[in-house]
């Protein structure tokens, strides 16, 4: 396993290079100046001129590159064009908020989705499995900012329950916080969910066909035994795969649910980076998700290993 | 008094079929008694309601498409016909345990061993302790001669060999020494030294735990081996019942002495003259490397430095037990697998160093047929579409290549309008005569039999081989017989060469090697053949 990781570290340096490679490529290929957007609509022509020497953005193109890269290998990451901060500093600023979002969304989602998943399964072709069938459909297919506003609206706007939107810190007020995250968090996970209940059955219907459920339940397991003991273990593999991709999805999710709630996260960042140019902010946050997505794969795989004993690398 | 009462007892069970099939029961007014100390052998073909008999006393019936319609079954004096779930779960795995027939399926593939068999006590005996269940566990792993229990305690099934398989689904049923074991087909997946092995378990553990077993198999060799007393079912009905000796004897039913005249019994086939080989193997070896996360490699000799000849119309019998290497010889003779040493020389040219446009040429006329008929033809594909794309790739024309498929079907003992059917609308014996037309359809001058009846009922068993022996004289095609089963073999073999440990230990005309076996090896594979002395 230890050369699992180590291999997989090494590996990350190529997959990163060529990230950056794409993102900086990208932006320098999209219309609109950092410059002029910064110096506002009554610039001269003489002064954009001079925010571009500043900034460094009247270098060629491959010297630019070079230098951001230079930078990055040794953890400076260079400074917002607007805010004149450090991007990582601004990064790791916005970072909670969406961690919080994120690892809530996605325990609600396994707390919900898997055992809504396995009863479906255990209750093949019965109401509760069709229910749960219909509301995956639907979660799938309706976009998450729908979803979003629904919530509101119902329960900000006419019941009052939960507060509209907003975001507060876990670590300064817990209650508070736990009631400006249901709505958001739930929003984030809706997709998820459809995704994860529905690999969850019918990962859970194949394996439950299989003989040793019929020799579990030979040993006097109960079914709900045999379904959470012997069974889901079992069927964990598919569902941990979905669950890697899941996260995947939800750093896009992430983007649109911070802008609907009003929540100050990375999500938000990225949206504000994006229409102003801020390009060391954008490059800085897409190598940030391509890191985390990296690191993601490598805990799937070692995931793997844990819940099944025949993986071997 | 206790004690008198039988162990189980069922009285005119019927079990129906959903509606459409063409009967209406699985089980049709079937009785048995079995009593304590007892083996009751429960003797038939696939589709015979045998296992549907042991699944109704289990209480495991698939609800949704079969049902009990009427009868009785009292386990111990209890009536468990209607028992309650919970009742049932009371009973299984403590008063009754079943044994499965295929160990690797059965296991569960992400549980330690030593968990399994210690999830029967903590099921049963609430109140035991952890010191206390693992103390058990290795007993019960000692009893029935698993090696190293402390280390086995902590591997997974995918880490032991088949009979240790099956060796710890005997222990999980023992666990609770519960009333009535049931067992079904327990050592048809084995190879026959295990088989021996494990039958010889069955009766020293009957003595020690004073249980009563219900056996369920299709093969009379166990039949004569082990049981006491014999049921012989059909097409879901009983059709005769007596003591061992009595129905081995002297079988009343016609449908008995079919199934006991089935059971391969050693018969020598004359030695073939001497001919130019087709085929040629010289020293031929195959070692696998694994590398573990740690970086160590491990060497597995798969086939190390094998030699051997294959003349036109002759058979040779490659048999072992599994592991042995017979199966990586036949995927290297075949071209699945190149040999890191030594030369196959099909009609004087080396396989292994052909170019791949040569390979491409050659490779029909080596063919290749598969154990298992279920899996080795394509569901989605019509039989036809299967047996003409390999000659039409070699260059015959569509209609010639169907006319000839049409022919073949015919000699293998199917009809024509097979062609137009799809694989799962045939029977396995059918479906393997299927994969056998399929084979000859590219007119090969070698067919590579791997396991090719082992899957198969003993009367069907029989027939195919049969077949073979006609398509051979027919056609005069050379063939490599891989097979475990030494009876099989010497059925349908010109000469043996026995595989041990990826090594050919002893070949030769078959009844010099099975009358005057040499090896040491040979001769415990031979002993160990299921009731070849008492038939």
């Amino acid at each position: 396993m230890l050369r699992l990781v180590a291999l997989r570290i090494l590996s990350s340096v190529p997959v990163m290079f060529i990230v950056a490679v794409i993102v900086f490529g990208l932006l320098r290929l999209s219309p609109g100046d950092p410059a002029v957007i910064l110096a506002g609509d009554s610039a001269t022509p003489e002064a954009i001129a001079a925010l571009r020497q500043q900034l460094g953005l009247d270098q060629p193109l491959p010297i630019q590159f070079v230098t951001w890269l230079a930078g990055v290998a040794t953890g400076d990451f260079g400074q917002s064009i607007l805010s004149r901060m450090p991007v990582l500093a601004l990064i790791f600023d916005r970072l909670e908020a969406t961690l919080v979002l994120a690892v809530s969304a996605i325990i609600i989602t396994v707390l919900i989705a898997v055992p809504l998943g396995a009863i479906a399964a255990w209750r093949h072709n019965s109401w509760i499995d069709r229910a749960v069938m219909a509301l995956s459909v639907a979660g799938f297919s309706v976009p998450a900012f729908v979803i979003g506003y629904l919530l509101m609206l119902f329960f900000s706007v006419k019941w009052e329950l939960l507060p509209v939107q907003g975001y507060v810190s876990p670590f300064a007020d817990p209650g508070g916080a736990v009631r400006h995250l249901i709505l958001p968090s739930v929003t984030l996970a809706l997709v998820f969910m459809a995704l994860i209940a529905r690999v969850t059955r019918s990962s859970l219907l194949e394996v439950l066909n299989q003989d040793f459920v019929r020799t579990a339940r030979a040993k006097g397991n109960s079914q709900r035994r045999v379904l959470w003991r012997h069974a889901l273990p079992n069927a964990a593999v598919p569902i941990i795969t979905v669950i890697g991709i899941g996260i995947a999805m939800l750093i896009s999710g992430v983007v649109v649910t911070e802008s609907v709630f009003n929540i100050p996260g990375i999500g938000r960042l990225t949206i504000d980076a994006i229409l102003a140019r801020d390009y060391p902010v954008v490059q800085g946050l897409m190598l940030f998700f391509a890191l985390i997505y990296v690191g993601v794969n490598l805990l799937i795989d070692i995931a793997y290993i844990i819940v099944d004993p025949r993986i071997r690398y | 008094m206790n004690q008198m009462k039988p162990v189980l007892e069922m009285r005119d069970l019927s079990v129906t079929l959903p509606g459409g099939l063409d009967r209406t029961h699985a089980v049709e007014d079937v009785s048995l008694t079995i009593r304590r100390g007892e083996i009751l052998c429960v003797v038939g073909e696939s589709g015979s309601g045998k296992s549907v008999t042991a699944s109704v006393v289990m209480g495991l019936l698939p609800k949704n498409s079969l049902r009990v319609a009427k009868g009785t079954v009292m386990l111990e004096g209890e009536d468990i016909t209607s028992a309650p779930e919970q009742r049932m779960d009371q009973l299984r795995g403590n008063r009754m345990a079943m044994i499965f027939q295929e160990p690797l399926t059965a296991l569960n593939p992400v549980m330690p061993l030593g968990r399994q068999i210690a999830e029967v006590l903590v099921l049963h005996k609430p109140g035991l302790g952890t010191a206390a269940i693992r103390s058990r566990v290795l007993e019960l792993m000692a009893d029935v001669h698993l090696p190293a229990p402390e280390e086995m305690y902590h591997r997974y099934p995918h880490q032991i060999s088949g009979g240790q398989r099956q060796r710890v689904m005997i222990a999980m049923a023992l666990a609770m020494e519960p009333a009535l074991i049931i067992a079904d087909e327990p050592t048809t997946a084995l190879d026959v030294t295990t088989q021996a092995q494990i039958l010889k378990l069955f009766r020293e553990l009957l003595t020690k735990h004073d249980s009563a077993v219900m056996l369920i198999t299709h093969d009379f060799g166990v039949v004569a081996e082990i049981a006491d007393r014999v049921l012989v079912m059909r097409r879901g009905k009983l059709v005769e019942s007596g003591t061992a000796k009595d129905v081995l004897q002297s079988p009343r039913h016609d449908y008995t002495k079919e199934l006991i005249a089935a059971v391969p019994r050693l018969r020598y086939l004359p030695q073939l003259a001497e001919r130019e080989p087709v085929l040629k193997a010289e020293n031929v070896s195959l070692t696998y490397r694994q590398s573990s996360w740690l970086g160590k490699t491990t060497e597995v000799h798969a086939v190390q430095d094998v030699s051997f000849t294959l003349a036109p119309g002759e058979t040779l019998g490659i048999v072992g037990e599994s592991g042995s290497g017979k199966s990586t010889l036949a995927r290297m003779v075949v071209g699945f697998e190149k040999p890191d040493r030594g030369r196959i020389l099909f009609e004087g040219q080396d396989m292994p160093g052909l170019t791949p446009a040569r390979l491409r040429q050659m490779r029909h006329r080596i063919q290749m047929i598969f154990q298992d008929p279920y899996s080795s033809l394509n569901p989605r594909r019509r039989v036809g579409q299967s047996m003409i794309e390999g000659p039409v790739r070699m260059g015959k024309s569509g209609a010639e290549a169907r006319r000839r498929a049409c022919e073949l079907l015919e000699l293998v003992g199917l009809q024509p309008s097979a062609i137009d059917r799809f694989p799962h609308e045939f029977s396995g014996g059918q479906r393997q005569r299927i994969c056998i037309a399929r084979a000859l359809a590219l007119e090969p001058d070698v067919i590579v039999a791997d396991e090719a009846v082992s899957a198969l009922d003993v009367t069907v068993q029989a027939q195919v081989l049969d077949l073979f022996e006609k398509l051979r004289t027919e056609l005069g095609f050379a063939m490599l017989f891989i097979t475990h089963d030494l009876r099989v073999a010497s059925n349908i073999c010109n000469r043996v060469a026995v595989m041990s440990k990826g090594r050919i230990v002893e070949q030769g005309e078959l009844k010099r090697v099975f009358e005057n076996p040499e090896n040491e090896y040979t001769r415990k594979l031979l002993a160990a053949m299921p009731g070849v002395s008492e038939m």
